[in-house]
């Protein structure tokens, strides 16, 4: 087999290295070429590779495994229960009260966000000088520490601080409430400091998806006598489809895993009493601080299995057209 | 109300003003919160008592003066940036050359291998801490900056891989045919050649990975006990929490452990903004 010009282009790197021996067949400069081949491709994504199967996946196992067992956490786990804690888990009205408390952040952001979100980027996506200005502020909520965002409204919800001396001073003492000790208005307060902390992605994934609509669309349009209020209407919404789509899938995983927020909203007291918490903080203080590992270990597995569960359906029956392949398309 | 016209003169919109006063009321709804602690820094616990929303009167140094002056906050400032610093390297160094590999070999596998990392997306940390904790505890790093840069680095491959793979596809086949014919190695074009192009890729997810580990808490809240080893989000909440009638000592830490981040933030706005908005398109 002579050497053509094509296997120049294929990469044929014994041509840098003239002074090795060349191997007479071609045949055996191929394999050479393929063993080297694979020797890259093994050798740049092994680390990769193994730090992310450690740390991402095992440590899901690790907690399936641990589930079936009553462990305090000393030595190796041996008092094998089966599904028990499982069970105990359901059966705790404290449990409960986190599963829905994650229902309302879950629904509560998709239905107070989307609308909230699309508006302020249409505002937003309008041209007046400044905007790229208004742009910035918008999204400096989301990128504060979720603790200093929790420790800002604490102090700010606290009775008698500012909001409720603001109030007041607007003649609308009526309405100050006991923002986080009035049990059940707590999940409401703290989905209210969530929209403000995260509402900034949902906008500029909004606004990066209005980017894309074509300008011929609505230039066309305004030609043929539609107001702005039509072509956002009739255009630019459906146009913005996947983008939405592709945001509530994230809000929904994200959600479903808030701790920090809540961990530092709310006071331990409420948390306990299941008025502030979510499937991760009572995991984290049943798990780590009361060291009931096997029963913290089989609330991991329910909230990942709820996220898991919850992110393969959104993915197969509503993003599917989106991403494809992007998530798990392909291994389907 | 016209669409945009292609001319820089355009006559004055009459809904103009409109968009302005929704645009500062936007801004306001997000931004007076986040004035209110810069500002409430610059007051004294009793002003805040006799008025929690008024303004600073008269301005207190002080209060400032006194955190910066605390070894604590400066240990928490060293040890939030060290763990940054470490992610961020370690992120970018993993990510781009398996990426490098999922978008410059041909070889079987090769979707599988990246559905692999996309499937990370399903894991999400919150979930997995325990077990997390666990093994890092039989592992011997509890306590250790590894303990917190490890795990953060291979919870950020997943979107890594995601922005760079496409960025590394786009470079010209062209340019790696030239190297080649001037006798490069894959390595050496890798080297050489693309590492230099995927500047703009690299320092967005770079960016992405220092801001997400600067505002990380739940890792650090479990596996640093250590004092000495707190990051600044694990130092705000605990000073929070022991001096609870220092409100203003509250408000001046918190929003010094904010600054870095709103710092970085607007200096690197087009990179978070970018990578955020590529990595939902990638």
């Amino acid at each position: 087999m002579s050497r053509t010009s094509e296997s120049v282009g294929l990469a044929d790197r014994a041509s840098a290295r003239p002074a090795r021996p060349r191997p007479t067949g071609g045949q055996s400069t191929r394999a050479a070429r393929t063993r080297r081949k694979w020797y890259e491709i093994i050798g740049l994504t092994t680390p990769a590779l193994v730090v992310y199967t450690m740390f991402v996946l095992v440590p899901m196992g690790f907690a399936l495994y641990y589930s079936l067992f009553r462990w305090r956490g000393a030595g190796p786990p041996t008092e094998f229960v089966g599904l028990r804690n499982y069970r105990l888990a359901f059966e705790d009205p404290i449990f409960r009260d986190a599963l829905w408390n994650n229902i309302i952040i879950v629904v509560g952001s998709l239905l107070v966000q989307v609308p909230l979100a699309i508006g302020i980027a249409l505002v937003l996506n309008r041209r007046f000088r400044g905007r790229a200005f208004f742009r910035l502020l918008v999204l400096v909520p989301f990128v504060l520490a979720e603790v200093a965002v929790g420790i800002m409204w604490r102090l700010i919800l606290a009775s008698d601080g500012s909001a409720d001396t603001l109030l007041r001073a607007l003649g609308l003492g009526g309405l100050v409430r006991g923002w986080l000790s009035d049990l059940p208005l707590i999940i409401w307060t703290l989905l209210f400091i969530l929209t403000w902390k995260y509402i900034g992605f949902a906008i500029i994934l909004f606004l990066a998806g209005l980017s894309n609509v074509p300008h011929e669309l609505s230039e066309a349009a305004a030609i043929d006598g539609a107001s702005w209020w039509q072509i956002q209407r009739h255009i630019t919404l459906p146009l913005l489809g996947p983008t939405i789509r592709i945001w509530i899938f994230l809000s929904m995983i994200g959600s479903l895993q808030q701790f920090d927020i809540i961990w530092v909203v709310a006071a331990p007291s409420t948390r306990s009493l299941g008025a502030a918490n979510t499937m991760a903080t009572y995991m984290v203080d049943n798990g780590f601080f009361a060291r009931l590992w096997g029963y913290g270990n089989s609330v991991a597995v329910i909230l990942f299995g709820i996220s898991f569960v919850a992110a393969l359906l959104f993915q197969r029956f509503v993003l599917r057209r989106d991403i494809e392949g992007a998530l798990t398309g392909r291994a389907n | 109300m016209t669409a945009p016209a292609s001319t820089s003169r355009r006559p004055i919109n009459w809904s103009s003003p409109l968009t302005y006063a929704l645009a500062l009321a936007i801004a306001a709804v997000s931004m007076v919160p986040v004035l209110y602690v810069i500002l409430g820094g610059f007051r004294d616990t009793p002003q805040i008592n006799r008025d929690p929303a008024g303004l600073p009167d008269p301005w207190v140094w002080s209060t400032y003066g006194r955190v910066l002056s605390q070894g604590r906050f400066w240990t928490q400032a060293i040890n939030s940036t060290v763990i940054a610093l470490g992610t961020t390297l370690g992120v970018m160094a993993l990510g781009v050359c398996a990426a490098f590999v999922l978008a410059r070999y041909r070889f079987r596998g090769r979707e599988l291998l990246y559905t692999y990392f996309t499937l990370g997306f399903l894991f999400p940390a919150g979930a997995a801490i325990l077990p997390l904790y666990l093994m890092l505890r039989d592992m011997g790093l509890i306590n250790s900056y590894y303990a917190v840069i490890l795990p953060q680095v291979a919870f950020q491959l997943p979107v890594t891989i995601v922005i760079l793979r496409p960025f590394l596809l786009a470079i010209p086949t062209e340019l790696e045919d030239a190297a080649y014919i001037d006798g490069s190695s894959r390595l050496g074009f890798f080297w050489r050649i693309l590492l230099p192009l995927s500047g703009p890729a690299l320092v967005t997810v770079g960016v992405l990975a220092f801001v997400s580990s600067w505002n990380a808490f739940l890792l650090p809240l479990l596996v640093l006990n250590d004092v000495n080893l707190h990051t600044l989000p694990l130092g705000v909440q605990n000073f929070s929490t022991q001096y609870t009638s220092d409100t203003a000592g509250i408000l001046a830490f918190t929003s010094l452990a904010m600054l870095p981040a709103l710092l970085f933030f607007t200096l690197a706005e087009r990179q978070i903004v970018g990578g955020l908005q590529g990595a939902v398109k990638g």
